[in-house]
């Protein structure tokens, strides 16, 4: 194994990563500082093709889909991150507190965890939405209160393995303290998978989003939002406006794929056994 | 150093039968004791409770006739089977060997390992030749008691016939006392000055 091919599949996958990261980036802060009056209401141009003054075309109050959906995306990688966030540290405190502590405390996290579980995902997200009132703190809660189980679940694994392998129990053994177990074992194990946990998250945390939002539970009408713009395209799709449903599609399928690109990467290059290819 | 273990009863589970009833084993200073017996005896449960990892239901561990320690360098160390099973996946070799102290150029020359192997991961080594750094990596000076749970079982017999002939060397210079758990009659034979039997 040569040493310039190592640095070449390195580097393809990193030029891959920065231009993932890129894209989400400039959307988040495009979105983030666009001026409202960019894509406010103007009667004139209702349902217009695409076209060179607007990309994706308009919408029945003429409004510039492109510039909307670049809001609305913007919109929804704030609400992912923020669920994502929220639900990977809660999942690294009941991860970790029900492998050390075991018992009483494993028992309570593992049921949590199954309730969470048992319920379609969709159902509950509605639930919580509707019990908050709908709007985005109803969409933002119920997205970072759901989505914890499934990491929860890796993150406890991980660290009941590790509690009881040799290595940790021969470090022991050597005399090192918890905190050198934790700080030199524990967490470069657990946080790789971590970080990888809440890297591909988000793709979940944008899609449900989305499908709360588009069945009417979650953001409201006026904000957009990929939700809302995909719901509202429903209603003319029939009558052949196909580009109002097309490229908000495909721009929230392009964001969630790259989301997922960047978790499968950083998954393969901390692996120890393709760390090195 | 003195090693006592005294009347050592042992059971998994409050349920569970004993696995080791009133077992005691003295090991002077110096001492190569081999612990041979049929499988499922119980050796490798009385192994880890001789090295501290376990904690007999009765009995006790003594070291010159005090209690063993918890949280210091334990004068007892073990080593595994499966070496690979005991180094960290995520560790580079460099790492793994200078855990607990930092073996010098000659010990490093007496285990045969190869200055190359120290920027490697674990996967890119063979069983024979992580078993030498999970030895060497605990062999600080202030390791009295040596617990060889059939170290050398997985590897080929010439990497046996070295691995052996290096402890043993060590062994000697040090005055340090082992454990030999094995199957192997003949290996027990040939390396331990005294041979206790586990029955049933």
């Amino acid at each position: 194994m040569s040493n310039k091919l190592n640095w070449s599949r390195k580097m393809t996958v990193l030029t891959l990563v920065i231009f993932a990261a890129l894209y989400l980036l400039i959307i988040f802060f495009w979105g983030l500082f666009m001026n409202p009056g960019e894509y406010a209401v103007n009667y004139d141009n209702k349902l217009l093709m695409p076209s060179i003054g607007h990309l994706f075309g308009t919408d029945a109050m003429g409004r510039d889909m492109f510039k909307r959906c670049i809001k609305g995306l913007s919109n929804s990688i704030v609400i992912g991150l923020l669920a994502s966030l929220f639900s990977s540290v809660v999942a690294l405190i009941f991860g970790i507190a029900s492998a050390v502590w075991g018992g009483v405390v494993d028992r309570f996290v593992k049921l949590a965890v199954d309730l969470c579980m048992g319920l379609p995902h969709l159902v509950l997200l509605i639930l919580i939405s509707y019990m908050l009132g709908k709007g985005t703190l109803g969409v933002t809660a119920s997205v970072a209160l759901t989505h914890w189980p499934g990491l929860t679940r890796i993150v406890r694994q991980e660290v009941l393995h590790l509690k009881s392998s040799q290595y940790v129990l021969a470090s022991q053994k050597m005399g090192h303290s918890p905190v050198y177990i934790a700080v030199h074992h524990m967490i470069p194990h657990v946080l790789p998978a971590y970080l990888i946990g809440l890297v591909l998250l988000f793709p979940h945390a944008i899609m449900h989003e989305a499908s709360v939002t588009f069945l009417g539970f979650g953001l409201p009408k006026e904000m957009p939002a990929i939700g809302v713009i995909l719901s509202e395209s429903m209603n003319y799709i029939t009558t052949g406006k196909w580009w109002m449903a097309v490229f908000p599609g495909v721009m929230l399928l392009i964001a969630v794929i790259l989301f997922d690109v960047i978790g499968e990467t950083m998954k393969k290059l901390w692996n120890p056994n393709s760390g090195n290819e | 150093m003195q090693f006592k273990a005294e009347h050592i009863s042992f059971r998994y589970t409050d349920k569970s039968p004993l696995i080791l009833e009133d077992v005691s084993l003295t090991i002077e200073a110096g001492e190569r004791v081999g612990i041979v017996g049929p499988s499922g005896c119980g050796k490798s449960t009385f192994a880890k409770i001789m090295a501290g990892y376990q904690k007999p239901v009765k009995g006790q561990i003594l070291i010159d006739d005090v209690p063993m320690e918890r949280k210091v360098f334990c004068p007892v160390q073990m080593i595994y089977q499966h070496p690979e099973l005991a180094v960290n996946p995520r560790w580079k070799m460099k790492k793994t060997l200078n855990e607990c102290f930092e073996p010098d150029e000659y010990l490093l020359e007496q285990m045969g390992i190869e200055k190359a192997w120290l920027n490697r991961w674990p996967s890119e080594l063979s069983g024979g030749e992580l078993q030498r750094f999970c030895i060497a990596r605990i062999l600080a000076p202030q390791t009295k008691l040596l617990i060889c749970d059939e170290i050398t079982t997985m590897l080929d017999v010439i990497t046996q016939a070295q691995i052996w002939k290096m402890l043993l060397e060590i062994a000697d210079e040090r005055k340090m006392s082992m454990a030999i758990i094995t199957h192997n009659q003949a290996l027990a034979e040939k390396v331990c000055t005294r041979i206790v039997r586990i029955s049933d």
